[in-house]
């Protein structure tokens, strides 16, 4: 059934079906789905990456660490329709944080915010993508030695020096591959997308959806060339991600 | 160079935004779900009441939790027999199977269902029409990875061919060693596994949505899209059983001397 259930997705292809999907409106789906996970993957990486560090750094107490660990498993769970309703209470037109604004003279939907698009979309996206950053890379900061730091420190490097050419160099493979990763994980993300804008932002699994759902598209065979689409890009990114994990792998021991 | 006796300026200032955007939005929900409906005014439980008395709550939370129940059940007379026979008869073949593991993580569910619909029509209705066949097989696939990567740790982690030709020594039955022998050692890898697969089958919404079920993360979809404020008591709800699964989780695997980060979960 397995095996079945994934061989079925490449039967039967056109090339034809393939070929629209390279066609308006379907390629600005792509596009729009792309932007938000590269956007959420970087953003969500780099602060990720200092979040996690500031929590593992010399000089922070041990409790916050295990209890941002922790904290993180549970939210990278979040997400979907409950995740989309939370910044909906917060930061929709009646949300809480909104509503405070607004009575204090500030109203941030006058000035072109709305979380019913693509910002929103991403801003509520990084309530998952931060956690899942968070595990993924504490490892790899962990592999960051106290020796490296006090041998370059006595060699006379100073703070700057020491991320420059030690630092950042250790951690940059483990850093692309957990950016690869958040990427996939924003790339599929369906529900709390469709949750928050009704599926007013194209993005390529709502496209997908539309058709199960409704009768947007008359072409059965478009939402399964969609699906391959999608598939595709992934695979491309699991291929980056797999060279990359072997080099992180060598100082993790 | 001086060892750092507080917290370092930068890193405060990290940890406080991370504690901000991840606190605020829950907090802004357990307020919005103690408005009225009526007046858009704090405070009241009533929203909480409104949940616990509607029909369509407890039904599609009956139909989920019956579905994880059947997901946990289904895949654990599946997986456990064969992840036992793979470490105790053929360990070569242990790396393929993790690379079929890996297969549901990087196809995502929207990609999946279109297949799975696409592949499985034309099936009896009994199969295709009910959660309990169609969605319940969808979710022994999405839970693979999660049961086969715990559970493989959990059989790693004990010593298979010792247990096993210690019990048969004794003259137990295959079914003995099975049950009285192995399972109790890997209970708690099966225990976390089951956690996991509760986390996602009480999540998921892509599936259910497209193949039309009615989960507990429809009705609150639904519920979302027609009264506000109940939503917001719905969402902490969820949040709940979230929390509750993931922490019993991480209580499970702390005793096992600490699992690996797990994520789960529909996005």
């Amino acid at each position: 059934m397995l095996i079945g259930a994934f061989q079925a997705k490449t039967k039967g292809y056109t090339v034809e079906n393939l070929r629209v999907l390279f066609n308006h409106p379907y390629i600005d789906a792509y596009k729009t789905s792309i932007e938000i996970s590269l956007v959420t993957a970087v953003i969500g990486g780099v602060v990720g990456l200092l979040v996690a560090y500031a929590a593992i750094r010399e000089g922070t107490p041990r409790w916050i660490r295990s209890a941002l660990t922790t904290f993180s498993g549970v939210a990278a769970n979040f997400g979907g329709i409950p995740l989309a309703f939370a910044f909906i209470a917060t930061l929709g037109p009646l949300g809480i944080v909104t509503v405070l604004f607004r009575n204090h003279g500030f109203d941030f939907t006058q000035h072109g915010f709305s979380l019913f698009t693509k910002t929103g979309v991403e801003l509520a996206y990084m309530y998952f993508q931060l956690p899942l950053m968070i595990l993924v890379i504490a490892p790899a900061i962990d592999g960051l030695r106290k020796e490296w730091r006090e041998a370059s420190s006595n060699l006379g490097a100073s703070q700057l020096q020491f991320w420059r050419y030690v630092g950042l160099p250790v951690l940059m493979p483990s850093l692309l591959g957990a950016i690869i990763l958040l990427f996939g994980n924003a790339f599929a993300a369906y529900a709390t997308a469709y949750s928050l804008t009704s599926g007013t932002v194209n993005l390529v699994p709502i496209l997908i959806g539309a058709y199960y759902s409704g009768n947007v598209l008359d072409n059965p065979h478009l939402a399964q060339a969609m699906a391959f689409g999608m598939f595709v890009v992934l695979a491309v990114m699991m291929l980056l991600y797999i060279p990359l994990q072997r080099r992180a792998a060598r100082w993790a021991k | 160079m001086k060892p750092r006796r507080f917290i370092a300026p930068s890193a405060f200032l990290w940890l406080l935004l991370a504690a901000a955007y991840f606190l605020i939005p829950l907090i802004a929900t357990f307020l919005f779900s103690l408005k009225s409906n009526q007046t858009g005014k704090c405070c009241t439980i009533h929203n909480y009441g409104w949940v616990v008395h509607n029909h369509g709550f407890w039904q599609s939370l009956k139909i989920s939790s019956l579905l994880a129940l059947e997901t946990i059940v289904i895949s654990l007379a599946l997986f456990v027999p064969t992840i036992y026979w793979v470490h105790l008869k053929v360990p070569r073949l242990r790396p393929v199977i993790a690379f079929l593991a890996l297969i549901p993580f990087v196809v995502p569910p929207i990609v999946m269902v279109v297949g799975l619909l696409r592949f499985f029509k034309g099936t009896p209705d009994w199969f295709y029409a009910k959660p309990w066949g169609f969605l319940a097989g969808a979710y022994v696939i999405l839970a693979f990875p999660y049961m086969f990567f715990s559970l493989d740790a959990g059989f790693r982690s004990i010593d298979v061919h010792t247990l096993t030709e210690a019990s048969q020594s004794l003259g137990a039955k295959w079914t003995t060693t099975l049950f009285k022998v192995i399972l109790p050692n890997i209970r708690s890898a099966a225990l976390a596994a089951s956690f996991l697969t509760l986390a996602i089958v009480m999540g998921e919404f892509t599936i259910a949505n497209l193949a039309a079920f009615n989960t507990f993360p429809i009705f609150i979809q639904y519920v979302n899209e027609s009264q506000g404020f109940p939503a917001g008591a719905l969402t902490l709800m969820s949040f709940g059983i979230t929390w509750a699964a993931m922490l019993s989780l991480l209580v499970v695997g702390r005793k096992r001397g600490g699992g690996g980060a797990v994520i789960a979960g529909g996005r």
